[in-house]
């Protein structure tokens, strides 16, 4: 085998003249390739081309290259070269109750690369409390120890606070992360209320970071738990009975709102079902900037076999938000897909084994979360979209990695075969027709949600950093040689329409005359309208009714008050309209 | 227009009534007859009716006459910091006969932590006292706790109410978690309540306030530009959703906006029981007078969710109420004076809400979806005052002409024209937000409890002569369909064998802060755990009754699986 087994370097793109002679000599075999003969398919266009890599890079694009002698060549035969794609949700680091996942990076960036996904971008899920950034480090660690392609990081937010602040814009402006996640679910864990969501998007907006959100309605998930509980299900039916479709197309809603309202991009993982795709679909139609990234599982089973007589068959395909058990859901989400609704394919890939699964076994809320699917993504985008008719290959490409890159601003870097690019290249055949079958996977799963489906297209030839890791069903790939790719904030697919609506939105009050009429006295009582912290009520406390001081109130009202910083008064005093003051007490 | 006392004379003569050559409008058909009323009901409906002599005889003369109209949402005497709408319920049921409205529901509004019944008591006492037509109350859940649950169901049991209010916005007063509602509309679901709700996110309205306020606009404006309509769209989703799984009939007051109509309009397409009232003000106005240069104008706008800056919003609302995706019209009337309204001339979160619309209900209705040929005049019956009867559970007392209801009812001139203006409505407020507005549609004669209250022009209305009308539960309208769902959504378990395989050890941690209550809630993440602690919890007392009994024992048909074949 022609391939280096030593580990190479991360090497910024530059550079690479200097390194030992022997190292020299193994990377000139392998880091200098011409792909002849294949059609390169990117989002816009394809063309018949052939395309030349040398050190990890593409360097030429088009017919009848001038090359050096001795440089591999692979044979496309008319297949089609396309960027490797970019899964952008995996968590192969993220535990359950001091378990890790089955599939780590290792083993996840395996499975991902024999998809023929040559990038992933995993989630960073601190525990509640624990430092953002100190999380960030560990995953890290993990991951350039242990991944076999380039990888980039989402960071989750446990909860919101002062202290979080300073930590995402260390981790925007120095360390390179662009995205972060928040959570709609979870009560009591991860949930965020409204206001803080909206405290957190208005944050994350002027970092330029993209919000992610994880969109269930968590407080009626709690009750709908506990309801279940209380009939009596246990099992993992349980699971998809109390998260029901609605709640999450109901939390997709107040998140776009949200969005709206702070006007910033939103971009939600884990779309799982027709009416949460539809809500993301029309909100697009009303020129709200939100993304929607549907996952393999999604696209490709239902959520029936969470009735399965065989308890770790049902429990393999516990995630949240569920799988619909409507089985016309998977269809219809290929159809937005084809269509621009739907923007971004991931995989949510999060395997636990059956061990860890029976955590739960008898109680489905205790069941680790989490289905694979990193490494059939690709291949059934194409078996249910593109075969089918519904999809062309252009767009085949935007959703398994051109969009990915556009979203979390790797773009052209990654997401499109160019000169300058990363040599991340598939060649892809469209007849290959694998079954799919735990047996035969790359990740340790003991199953497969995909189980005995049959799947056309899928990866001949995998380049990965310049290099070949897939050839011909034979995976090469070495620990530890994927990097860490950092990204800027304020991507231009999200951004350049907030930035002008954010130009648009000064919004200015009316200039009128002082109003001299009468104003009524009023006694200080719970303020009716405005938010008074003093007014809570608890709603467990039973409280007297409110007995008025009229002497108090009269001066707390004239005292403190919420808005006392606001330079009204003298501000709005000196106005006068430029046809002099008119009385506006004046009826008419 | 006081009540005096020679008003009784009137009345003695009035209760024996005959309308005569009128064309009979209800929800369901027109039909030319006389109608003969006694004692407040209607006795006999017909051609050549047999009726005792010396009747008083009205000559219709081909003219509509429909069911008086109800007023599903008013705020009439509402107490507020200290002093109250200057609507009482006088003046405002005279208002409401004047626009040809025979019937209010009004809101009782308990403050939070305070006795809802004591609230109720309170409000029964003002309106026995002042009410010149009969009237029904709704009440307001502004907390929630066990004694609420008990003063609830008494109220439904014994004190003739069946609809109640929650408030998704006014946050830290009024506003109730997503929890707590579930577990109202669960409440309500169960003993047949209607679910009302008050839907603006008011999470985010809290949020909005305060960025205007920093940024300087302190005016009317800034109400409209801190609540924008998809705050509205956002919270009635939410409400949608919340009802649908507790299977809770839904009631959205205050339709304000396109949007939110949509949501309800999609929801009612989807199946889901819910009702949306639009109200007079977002019908027949909109939200531009907010930006007027007149303070005192543009502050008697202020209402929540305010009315849509959007002009094409009221022709909007008027095609989704005749097409019946809307069900029914309030009037949300709550007046305050310029006074009143002052409070917040330097801050608008302090200006006191709402606007009037209870005595240009009917007209606004007729003048904007009838005339203009959107909607037939059933139709019209059927938002004014029959969809409002079948949801209070009233039908037929209320809302149908029919022999055995009660005999309220309205000779309705189509040919009339009227100019709104505050100078000649019978409301105390110094503006009308319909001020100069021609609408074409009025009443020419109405009739309450079987008296002429209003015959050219002049009202003759009677402080306290009002009763109250209790609503019983379950109304037919609303719970038939949530009944039948019930009975199809019983969940079951599915019956596996015994998982056998092995079973990952969990690290032992320490949990930090939240106790268990909170490990059910939180699937895949809980953080650290205390294994002794956790472990027991959920195989002791909380699960134990769930399977131990039932489970254990449990064998398939063909005897026990292996259930962790790999398969």
């Amino acid at each position: 085998m022609w391939l280096s087994k030593q580990r190479e370097e991360p090497h910024p793109f530059t550079e690479c003249e200097a390194e030992t002679v022997q190292k020299a000599l193994l990377s000139v075999v392998n880091e200098r390739l011409v792909i002849k003969g294949g059609r390169v398919v990117n989002d816009d266009q394809s063309q018949y081309a052939d395309v030349y890599v040398e050190d990890g890079i593409i360097k030429q694009v088009g017919e009848n290259l001038i090359v050096p002698g001795g440089v591999k060549v692979i044979e496309a035969n008319g297949c089609m070269v396309i960027p490797g794609g970019i899964d952008v949700n995996t968590c192969l680091h993220k535990p359950y109750l001091g378990t890790p996942p089955v599939d780590d990076f290792y083993q996840g960036t395996k499975a991902a690369l024999a998809g023929g996904t040559t990038m992933i971008i995993d989630h960073v899920t601190p525990q509640p409390g624990e430092s953002l950034l100190e999380a960030f480090e560990k995953w890290q660690e993990v991951a350039d120890k242990k991944s076999c392609c380039d990888y980039s990081l989402h960071l989750d937010i446990p909860h919101w606070h002062e202290g979080v602040k300073e930590e995402l814009e260390q981790l925007v402006q120095e360390k390179g992360i662009n995205s972060f996640q928040v959570y709609m679910a979870y009560k009591g864990l991860f949930q965020m209320p409204d206001s803080q969501l909206y405290e957190a998007f208005s944050f994350l907006k002027e970092l330029g970071a993209v919000v992610l959100v994880h969109a269930e309605n968590g407080d009626l998930i709690a009750q709908e738990q506990s309801k279940i509980l209380g009939m009596g299900i246990t099992g993992p039916e349980g699971h998809p009975l109390s998260r029901p479709e609605e709640l999450e197309a109901e939390a997709v809603f107040r998140a776009i709102t949200l969005g709206n309202r702070v006007n910033c991009p939103v971009y939600i993982t884990k779309v799982m079902s027709k009416s949460a795709a539809d809500t993301v679909a029309t909100a697009r139609k009303k020129g709200s900037v939100v993304f929607g990234e549907p996952i393999t599982a999604s696209l490709a089973t239902d959520g029936s076999h969470y009735w399965s007589k065989n308890w770790a068959k049902a429990a393999a395909y516990v995630t949240s938000p569920p799988l619909s058990p409507d089985p016309t859901t998977p269809d219809h989400l290929h159809s937005l897909l084809s269509c621009g609704d739907l923007q971004v394919v991931g995989s949510g890939h999060c395997a636990y084994s059956t061990s860890q699964k029976a955590i739960g076994k008898d109680n489905f809320t205790l069941i680790p979360e989490g289905t694979n699917g990193v490494e059939e993504r690709m291949g059934f985008v194409w078996d249910k979209a593109v075969a089918m008719g519904k999809m062309d290959e252009n767009q085949f490409v935007a959703v398994t990695s051109t969009n990915a890159a556009k979203i979390f601003n790797l773009y052209p870097r990654k997401g499109r075969i160019a000169v300058g690019s990363d040599a991340d290249i598939v060649i892809w055949d469209p007849d290959k027709i694998k079954t799919i079958t735990a047996k035969a996977q790359q990740s340790a799963l003991e199953y497969n949600i995909f189980e005995g489906m049959e799947c056309h297209g899928g990866p001949v030839y995998v380049v990965s950093q310049g290099r070949i890791v897939f050839e011909e069903g034979n995976l090469q790939v070495q620990q530890g040689t994927g990097r860490f790719i950092s990204r800027k904030p304020f991507p231009d697919v999200a951004y350049q329409r907030i930035k002008y609506r954010n130009k648009m939105m000064c919004k200015q009050g009316v200039s009128r005359g002082m109003y001299d009429g009468p104003v009524y006295d009023v006694p200080a009582t719970p303020k009716y309208i405005t938010p008074a912290p003093s007014a809570k009520t608890s709603p467990t406390t039973h409280q007297p009714p409110p007995i008025r001081n009229l002497h108090q109130s009269n001066f707390s009202l004239s005292g403190a008050q919420i808005d006392d910083n606001i330079p009204r008064r003298s501000g709005h005093r000196i106005v006068a309209p430029p046809g002099g003051r008119s009385n506006i007490t004046s009826l008419g | 227009m006081s009540y005096q006392g020679k008003k009784n004379i009137p009345k003695i003569t009035s209760e024996r009534l005959l309308i005569k050559g009128g064309r009979i409008v209800n929800d369901d058909q027109s039909f030319y007859a006389d109608i003969y009323m006694e004692d407040g009901v209607i006795k006999q409906i017909g051609d050549n009716l047999i009726v005792p002599g010396g009747v008083k005889t009205i000559e219709a003369d081909g003219k509509m006459v429909i069911p008086g109209g109800i007023d599903i949402h008013t705020h009439l005497q509402m107490p507020f910091r200290g002093t109250s709408t200057v609507d009482d319920f006088s003046q405002g049921t005279k208002a409401a006969l004047a626009g040809g409205t025979t019937m209010i529901v009004d809101h009782v509004i308990p403050e939070p932590g305070s006795s809802l019944l004591e609230a109720f008591e309170r409000w029964r006492e003002w309106a026995d006292e002042k009410a010149c037509c009969d009237y029904a109350l709704h009440v307001d859940i502004t907390h929630w706790n066990d004694s609420v649950r008990q003063e609830v169901l008494s109220l439904i049991k014994e004190k003739g109410v069946n609809s109640f209010q929650v408030y998704m916005a006014f946050k830290d007063l009024y506003q109730l978690s997503n929890s707590e509602i579930y577990e109202i509309f669960t409440f309500l679901g169960e003993h047949g309540g209607i679910a009302q709700v008050h839907a603006e996110n008011g999470e985010i309205i809290a949020e909005e306030q305060a960025r205007m306020l920093e940024m300087g606009i302190t005016g009317p404006e800034g109400h409209v530009l801190s609540r924008p309509e998809e705050l509205e769209a956002e919270a009635v989703f939410r409400a949608v959703t919340i009802a649908s799984q507790t299977n809770c009939p839904l009631y959205v007051t205050r339709v304000m906006s396109k949007s939110a109509a949509d949501i309800i309009s999609q929801a009612r397409k989807k199946g889901n029981v819910v009702f949306g009232e639009p109200i007079t003000a977002s019908l027949g106005t909109d939200g531009t007078h907010y930006w007027s240069k007149n303070w005192a104008k543009a502050a008697s706008f202020v209402t929540s969710p305010p009315l849509s800056p959007d002009p094409t919003t009221p022709d909007y609302l008027n095609t989704l109420l005749a097409s019946g995706d809307l069900s029914v019209v309030g009037s949300a009337h709550c007046t305050f004076s310029v006074a009143q309204k002052a409070i917040g001339k330097d801050d608008f979160t302090q200006i006191p809400e709402g606007v009037n619309g209870a005595e240009e209900r009917m007209s606004v209705i007729w003048d904007k979806a009838v005339v203009t040929g959107k909607m037939d005049e059933n139709m019209f019956v059927a938002v004014t005052s029959t969809n409002a009867a079948k949801i209070l559970n009233l039908y037929p007392r209320k809302g149908r002409i029919a022999v055995g209801s009660d005999s309220d009812l309205v000779i309705w001139d189509t040919d009339a024209v009227r100019t709104i203006t505050a100078k000649t409505h019978h409301s105390a407020a110094e503006y009308n937000v319909f001020e100069g507005m021609e609408l074409r549609g009025a009443p020419m004669l109405v009739v309450c409890q079987g008296k002429i209250v209003l015959e050219d022009g002049n009202l003759h209305a009677t402080a306290g002569t009002g009763r109250f009308i209790p609503c019983s539960p379950f109304p037919d309208f609303a719970y038939k369909r949530v009944k039948a769902r019930k009975q199809m959504a019983i969940l079951k378990a599915v019956p596996r064998g015994m998982y056998d395989g092995p079973v990952s050890e969990f690290s032992p941690m320490s949990r930090g802060g939240t106790p268990s209550a909170s490990a059910r809630t939180s699937p895949t993440k809980a953080p650290v755990r205390n294994l002794h602690q956790s472990g027991f919890t959920l195989s002791g007392p909380e699960e134990a009754p769930i399977r131990a009994a039932g489970r254990r024992t449990f064998m398939p048909p063909g005897g026990r699986s292996n259930i962790t074949s790999l398969s």
